[in-house]
């Protein structure tokens, strides 16, 4: 990737991942969301990875910021009141950030260099993906199916609970 | 490289060709004169050029430029509480998705000039089919963004309409388009065009994608058409109860983007339905390699007809744009026939109707292709 292109598109990333915290209208924070999450799309695509590239879009940016929009607009949030929440919500966002961090920057910092292992010429094509998902990786893709279908039952019944 | 750049703006070229001339067919022929044959009245018929001074009225064409010159030249009004960052971008929001997604549909097969092979398709991208999906969830946003944004009940209620409307049908959409990936083991829509270059009953019957996959087709082209919300799936719009939803506060240049990015949409289904079910750019009988490596028309019944490529190439593209034509001119029927579905309706269509038809259908595709691998 072009080191000129990568600033360019990290400094939109980030402009746009800060403005989804710092906005106080909420539309606006989803509008800033989708484009972080394109923006992304377009670095995925950048590595050859087109298939997950594309299917960021289509699953984040396409369908779930969507509905979170669906859903400030339904409650015709126009302005938040404030624009953090308590004290200790944003030392514990900015501490859990910062070990993020630390942990990617640490992971990056003491990786073996050289040359990577050597990827085949279909490397990210959907094939290639669906053989590895479908074989070495199929217990954990089928476990996180299960963690989704928990979550849908449980948000389920968290909206349900105040009905009876 | 300069080569390569030229290259690549000739195909843009001749694509935005094809669309124009769609758009001109069916957003001003059909929509303003067909129509107005099915509802027994004149349709537009006031346009002339210089009033009239020169000896031949050029018809239809005259409301052809005059269109778009009167939405070019109205005022552009933001209403006073609207959201002015989020008012311009709407429109902008709803055209650009729809319009990038047709640089992965081919209009051609190779056409070898100079002894460079030029494969007739904007971009050749391994996902395609998943790449038209992304940019089509994402037009959804104008709906949002431009009802939320003008502050008015009306296009509100039009927006929150148009995103759940979409959403539900997207669903259905994508489900219908595995089967045709099953089949055809791939989602790059030029191999998929190519794959529908086959025979059956002995070379008579072309082996279109509409013959592997009938109910797909049926449930792909209802989706298509909710997608581009259009009667009968017009509720966003419904000019009988929310004036015209999520565009009621747009007027000029903002309005027609609006009204292009709909009719697009269309053109976009068409250009799916096309590449998909109805062998692409493919021409029955012609090959550019026939049996004995000839480009030309290879009849069933042991007749040939050998013809220069470039011609080969020029009859594809044709074939491709004449297909395009009459699936608009298909749906452009469908809005002007029918009439608008109850929301809930829409919704029950959507969910319990489209949804498992389109599950059954991958099952039922799946078994078939397993027992015949099973079997060969």
């Amino acid at each position: 990737m072009n080191p000129v292109l990568f600033l360019l598109l990290a400094l939109l990333t980030l402009t746009a991942a800060l403005t989804v915290v710092l906005h106080p209208k909420p539309v606006h924070s989803a509008c800033a969301l989708v484009v972080t999450l394109f923006v992304l799309s377009v670095f995925f695509v950048a590595l050859d990875a087109q298939l997950i590239g594309v299917l960021q879009i289509v699953v984040y940016a396409g369908a779930i910021v969507v509905l979170l929009l669906f859903v400030i607009m339904l409650l015709n949030l126009q302005m938040e009141s404030h624009a953090f929440g308590p004290g200790w919500v944003v030392a514990a966002a900015v501490g859990g950030g910062l070990m993020l961090a630390a942990v990617l920057v640490s992971q990056v910092w003491w990786a073996p260099g050289g040359a990577g292992p050597a990827v085949s010429a279909e490397f990210g094509y959907p094939k290639e993906v669906a053989q590895l998902l479908f074989t070495t990786y199929l217990l954990p893709f089928e476990l996180t199916s299960v963690l989704l279908l928990v979550a849908i039952v449980g948000a389920v019944a968290l909206t349900k609970k105040g009905l009876q | 490289m300069g080569v390569e750049i030229a290259i690549a703006t000739a195909k843009v070229l001749v694509m935005v060709l094809i669309i124009l001339h769609v758009m001109a067919f069916g957003g001003v022929y059909f929509e303003r004169k067909v129509s107005a044959v099915i509802q027994n009245r004149f349709g537009a018929n006031r346009a002339n050029i210089f009033g009239g001074i020169l000896p031949v009225n050029l018809g239809v064409l005259n409301t052809l430029l005059a269109d778009p010159v009167k939405f070019l030249l109205k005022e552009d009004i933001v209403p006073a509480g609207a959201d002015k960052l989020l008012h311009t971008a709407a429109p902008i929001l709803a055209l650009a998705p729809v319009l990038v997604t047709f640089a992965v549909i081919p209009f051609g097969d190779i056409l070898t000039v100079g002894g460079r092979d030029i494969n007739l398709q904007g971009a050749e991208l391994n996902v395609g089919l998943l790449y038209i999906l992304a940019m089509a969830s994402l037009g959804v946003y104008g709906v949002v963004l431009g009802g939320w944004a003008s502050n008015s009940r009306w296009s509100l209620l039009g927006g929150i309409r148009g995103s759940a409307q979409m959403i539900s049908y997207e669903i259905a959409m994508g489900l219908s388009l595995i089967g045709v990936v099953l089949v055809y083991n791939t989602l790059d829509l030029q191999e998929i065009a190519r794959a529908q270059g086959g025979y059956f009953l002995r070379g008579w019957l072309p082996a279109w994608g509409i013959l592997y996959q009938p109910i797909g087709f049926v449930i792909f082209l209802v989706a298509g058409v909710a997608e581009s919300k259009r009667i009968p799936f017009d509720l966003p719009e419904s000019e009988s109860e929310l004036v015209s939803g999520y565009f009621t506060e747009y007027s000029g240049a903002k309005h027609l983007m609006f009204m292009m990015a709909d009719f697009v949409e269309v053109v976009l289904v068409s250009a799916l339905v096309t590449t998909l079910f109805f062998g692409g750019w493919q021409v029955p009988y012609l090959a550019r390699y026939g049996a004995m490596g000839l480009p030309g028309f290879h009849f069933p019944w042991g007749a040939t007809l050998a013809l220069p490529a470039l011609l080969v190439t020029l009859l594809q593209i044709g074939a491709f744009a004449i297909k395009l034509m009459f699936f608009t001119w298909f749906q452009v029927m469908l809005r002007w026939t029918l009439p608008r579905f109850r929301y809930d309706q829409l919704m029950r269509l959507g969910w319990q109707g489209l949804l498992p038809l389109a599950l059954v259908n991958v099952a039922l595709s799946a078994l078939v292709i397993i027992w015949k691998a099973g079997a060969s």
